[in-house]
């Protein structure tokens, strides 16, 4: 406002994250992936499948340098995700840095390997907040889904970050077996004084995509823990915000996803490659960049990978004339290519695309496909799935 | 009701952003863009000044009158996301 006398209305002051018109705004959001290393085996993780095949992690010195890029772009909220960001023993050195070049630092942690020591360091490097991931609100399935014992340790993980005044944001991803157990999910995230509890739907990508017919929900299930859900709302106001993410699949219209590709959004993966969206490492077409070899800004504005499916040049029918091709940006071409192998196509949740009723048919085929073994995340399991390497 | 001395909520941070030329509001995983009417507001909300206080003092650094709707709705948003204390 300075040297303006202008005072806009306050009606137009509130405009959360638009999307953008300019062909390559400032991303918004850097995603540094650290580590694909994880101590836990989640049937549902979003990881590639091939993660036991990537190696050569990004240096210490290599982050410093992308987050450097990133923010002098105009990242602003930074996330330290993986695997398990714990699992690197520089973090708290990249938290540090991170914060003093004025980044807002969420670590995105299963919680295992964060003690009272840790914690603090931490705290003095200027972490800002901790999404800690819980699989149930029962042992038993929390250990089963994650194949690990990290119920008590989750527990004693939450009241760590509370007792360092963090705000946290609880994520529970739902499917099948924990939808019933909404509500006890609910009251765990209360007792815990999470601000936030996501409750995320799987969606079907990575190990998921190989799990989905054990992890696929009914449509009751759905309607049910969502009434469950507003009902809390109702009875806990502001203590706790709950976010209830329905499933692609059980929609009629596809997630607005990433915002746009090559919107906000930047991840860099544990081996450098840059991606405007952290699952596409399998798109085909692709020249997927890697900070290693390119300027952040160069992969950013010029990359044939971050412009693929900019805009709107790459859409074909029905999004090319789709009145809400604005809103949705025709959706996820990661699940686009999963279901149709076509990643130019619109996302098949749209029950305007041709290829809707492949999505129908995955949720009503998913009962009978359950004897096919469910697979554990694991480096082996890894190794299995990705032969060639 | 709007408190009488509006406080940004320590859980959110208000943060000039270069690359976007505004204001923005930093808390965990999002952000909201700011307008510069916003921030002005959101800047002298800090426990101390009253709403009162915040339209006099806008309305002289920018030489206009009847802020006072504009600053009380700003206000009574902000603790209905959870901004303001």
């Amino acid at each position: 406002m300075a040297g303006s006398t202008e005072f806009a209305p306050v009606s137009e002051a509130l405009s959360m994250l638009a999307a953008k018109t300019h062909p390559a705004g400032p991303p918004l959001w850097l995603l540094a992936e650290l580590t694909y290393q994880c101590p836990l085996h989640c049937v549902f993780c979003y990881n590639p499948t091939q993660h036991a095949r990537i190696k050569d992690e990004l240096t210490t010195a290599q982050w410093v340098d992308v987050m450097r890029q990133a923010r002098k772009l105009g990242a602003a909220q930074l996330g330290f995700s993986g695997g398990e960001p714990l699992v690197r023993d520089d973090l708290e050195e990249l938290v540090q840095e991170a914060h003093a070049l004025g980044y807002y630092t969420n670590l995105i942690t299963s919680g295992v390997g964060l003690n009272e020591a840790r914690a603090q360091r931490l705290k003095d490097a200027g972490l800002d907040h901790i999404q800690l991931s819980f699989q149930d609100s029962t042992r038993e399935l929390n250990d089963f889904l994650s194949h690990t014992k990290t119920f008590e340790l989750k527990q004693k993980v939450a009241r760590l970050i509370k007792a360092h005044d963090w705000p946290m944001v609880m994520n529970c991803v739902l499917h099948r077996h924990n939808l019933p157990h909404v509500d006890q999910i609910i009251e765990m995230a209360l007792a815990l004084d999470a601000e936030y509890l996501e409750l995320a739907n799987t969606q079907y990508y990575g190990w998921a995509w190989v799990n989905r017919d054990h992890l696929m929900p009914t449509h009751e299930q759905l309607i049910e823990a969502e009434a469950v859900v507003n009902r809390y709302r109702d009875k806990i106001g502001k203590r706790c915000k709950l976010l209830f993410v329905v499933p692609d699949y059980f929609e009629e219209r596809p997630k607005a996803c990433m915002n746009g590709w090559g919107s906000v959004f930047l991840s860099v993966a544990p081996d450098g490659v840059a991606m405007p969206c952290h699952n596409a490492r399998d798109l085909p077409g692709l020249k997927l960049p890697n900070v290693r070899d390119m300027a952040l800004a160069d992969i950013w504005q010029k990359s044939q990978a971050f412009n693929a499916f900019r805009g709107e040049d790459w859409m074909k029918p029905p999004c090319r004339t789709c009145d809400e091709r604005h809103k949705d940006f025709g959706g996820c071409h990661c699940q686009a290519f999963l279901i149709t192998g076509d990643a130019t196509q619109a996302d098949p949740v749209c029950s305007k695309s041709p290829h809707h009723d492949k999505v129908v048919q995955l949720v009503k085929k998913a009962p009978a496909q359950r004897h096919i073994p469910i697979v554990f995340r694991s480096d082996a399991e890894s190794r299995v799935l990705h032969p060639e390497a | 009701m709007i408190p009488t001395h509006p406080k940004l909520s320590r859980r959110f941070r208000l943060q000039y952003e270069e690359a976007q030329t505004r204001w923005v509001l930093l808390y965990p995983e999002g952000m909201v863009q700011l307008n510069d009417s916003a921030a002005e507001i959101l800047k002298r909300c800090d426990g101390e000044r009253t709403v009162a206080e915040i339209v006099t003092e806008l309305e002289t650094a920018f030489s206009v009158q009847g802020l006072t709707t504009q600053v009380e709705s700003l206000i009574e948003e902000g603790g209905r996301r959870g901004w303001i204390d």
